[in-house]
């Protein structure tokens, strides 16, 4: 991909990033943040592809601590934002969710 | 180890391609949903699902090996991810966000690093449009990786959570980010002909560290909740950096997408306190309490104990609670319900007033509130509650002190003139919950607990509630 389609790509979904995010009302604001605070953890496709195409110890190395840091970042971003929005969503009084909302497991 | 049946598809090949596309929908779709609070829960679970797919698609591409490395950081980080998130308390939010922010920051400076490596390896020329990104990407992801740590210290209150100022250190900040530019300009020049420096590489990315460690360390406490969404910007905007050195649509529209909702937020807090995001930055706002309203250390105030708080607030019809940082140190949410349901139980009518900077992230009080099983509608901003407050018998003050001084409003020399308060002062009678008499996070006197209707209630937030209940269960 050429660098103008991919800046291309940049400002369109900058575009639409400020235009949904403007209609999140302030009261969702925290879980907003935790929520795309998981959505940058996307980077551990990053650790992936630098992981699984590298050769020299060191590169596991740096790569191993990116994979591990994005995960947390992705996993603990999702659950603790659900954890958050069970208590907006209404009166439900559910017993311990059980069911994670990730599927990071998948490797 | 040898790559499962799955790594089959080509890295540039249109199932990729597709799935990244399928990917990064559910997760605009997911924060979409985040607009309300019925659908918010499902719009989390559904960009969970878009992050699931592309992570899969990654691993499935052709050619990753070292599955043991990959499956064990997949393990190791889902497992302290999962503990971590089941153990936080809804009070420490706001530091966890940090801590979460951080941690993605620094995995993208690692990546950069990786890849510069991985270029040297190779010893080929590599294009600009692939190192410049990842320099900023390393640049950036190191500044927000270490600025994010010091944000979690000191709302951990591992290191002083006071504005710190050290003279000289704006000269050091404008020199590390001067250095940092030219060696971007150095490496990025230098990338043709192959001549790649990891010295250079690595001395920036300390540089980096430093940079965004002076950044955060001399801002007040006060100031976090800006700070943390500023950092949560960057992080996205390295990694859509990232996305574009790594040729990845899931990772630029994504990190897009974050760089977006990050400076959203922080532009709304800004003006929610009447700054500029330069002035909260580099400001070390805060620490010159005595320019601030009023000259006199001993002026009158009136002070009440619980037993008379409860009778004050059985015998008003409506009450408005305006709570702030104190109550969530306190913990004092659940019995704020409880408060809450007793009153209303006498007929009163019970609001809560809510704003937007209240606490250490923009909506903290709400997601403290909720988890007490505060109604939503309960609920007002600032905007909406204003205009009843006259009509208000009593305003409790529980914890919160800059969002309610009435200096904000008359005095031009008070640091946060101009701020949008809650109008705390219109109410009828006006009870402040506080440990003591001390000035609050910002080192700001506030009028209001001097005001002739003001009575303050001394003693631990979570204590003087649960005080009043007793009470107001004998009344």
């Amino acid at each position: 991909m050429d660098l103008v389609t991919e800046i291309t790509i940049l400002v369109l979904a900058a575009f639409v990033g400020f235009e949904v995010i403007s209609k999140v009302p302030t009261t969702l604001h925290t879980p907003l943040m935790s929520q795309t605070n998981a959505i940058h953890g996307i980077v551990v496709l990053g650790g992936l592809i630098v992981v699984g195409f590298a050769d020299a110890p060191l590169d596991y190395i740096i790569g191993f601590i990116a994979i591990v840091f994005g995960t947390i970042n992705i996993v603990g971003g999702f659950m603790v934002t659900d954890r958050m929005l069970e208590m907006f969503g209404g009166r439900k009084q559910k017993p311990k969710e059980e069911e994670s909302p990730d599927g990071e497991e998948s490797g | 180890m040898s790559a499962p049946a799955l790594a089959a598809l080509a890295p540039d090949s249109a199932p990729v391609g597709l799935l990244y596309i399928l990917s990064f929908s559910l997760f605009i779709y997911g924060v979409r949903l985040g607009t309300h609070p019925t659908t918010a829960r499902r719009g989390n679970g559904i960009a969970a699902v878009g992050m699931a797919i592309a992570v899969a698609t990654t691993l499935a591409l052709q050619g990753i090996g070292n599955w043991g490395i990959i499956i064990g950081g997949l393990v190791v980080g889902t497992v302290i991810g999962v503990v971590a998130s089941r153990r936080v308390q809804m009070t420490e939010m706001p530091q966890m966000v940090a801590l979460y922010n951080g941690l993605g920051g620094g995995a993208i400076a690692l990546i950069a690093w990786a890849e510069y490596r991985h270029w040297i390896v190779e010893g080929f020329a590599v294009p600009a449009d692939e190192m410049v990104p990842t320099l900023l990407a390393m640049v950036v992801g190191s500044i927000s990786f270490w600025g994010s740590n010091v944000a979690f210290g000191k709302l951990q209150e591992l290191i002083p959570s006071q504005p710190l100022k050290v003279p000289g250190q704006q000269i050091v900040n404008a020199l590390l980010l001067g250095g940092l530019i030219v060696g971007c300009v150095y490496l990025g020049a230098s990338a043709d002909n192959g001549t790649l420096n990891e010295t250079i590489f690595i001395v920036m990315l300390v540089a980096a560290a430093l940079l965004g460690t002076l950044v955060v360390l001399p801002i007040g406490g006060a100031d976090m909740p800006v700070v943390i969404s500023l950092l949560n910007a960057f992080t996205g905007l390295s990694a859509a950096a990232a996305g574009i050195a790594l040729n990845n649509t899931a990772l630029i529209v994504a990190g897009t997408l974050v760089g977006s909702s990050g400076t959203i937020l922080t532009l709304e807090m800004a003006t929610a306190m009447n700054r500029s995001v330069g002035n909260i930055l580099f400001a070390g706002f805060g620490s010159p309490p005595e320019s601030a309203g009023g000259g006199g250390e001993d002026r009158p105030y009136r002070s009440m104990n619980a037993q008379d708080a409860a009778i004050q607030l059985a015998y008003a019809d409506s009450v408005v609670v305006v709570p702030g940082y104190g109550l969530a140190v306190a913990q004092a949410q659940h019995a704020v319900k409880e408060m809450a349901d007793a009153l209303e139980a006498k007929g009163v009518n019970v609001n809560y007033a809510i704003h937007p900077v209240a606490g250490r992230m923009p909506g903290h009080m709400n997601v403290l509130l909720a988890e007490a099983d505060v109604p939503y509608e309960q609920l007002k901003e600032m905007e909406e509650i204003n205009p009843e407050l006259p009509q208000t018998d009593v305003c409790v003050v529980i914890g919160a002190n800059d969002v309610t001084n009435p200096a904000a409003k008359t005095d031009e020399s008070s640091p946060i003139y101009g701020m949008p308060i809650i109008e705390v002062d219109e109410a009828q009678q006006v009870l402040v919950l506080k440990r003591s008499m001390s000035p609050g996070f910002a080192g700001i006197d506030n009028d209001l607990f001097y005001h002739p209707k003001t009575a303050m209630v001394f003693g631990d937030a979570k204590q003087t509630v649960s005080d009043i209940v007793a009470e107001l269960g004998d009344l």
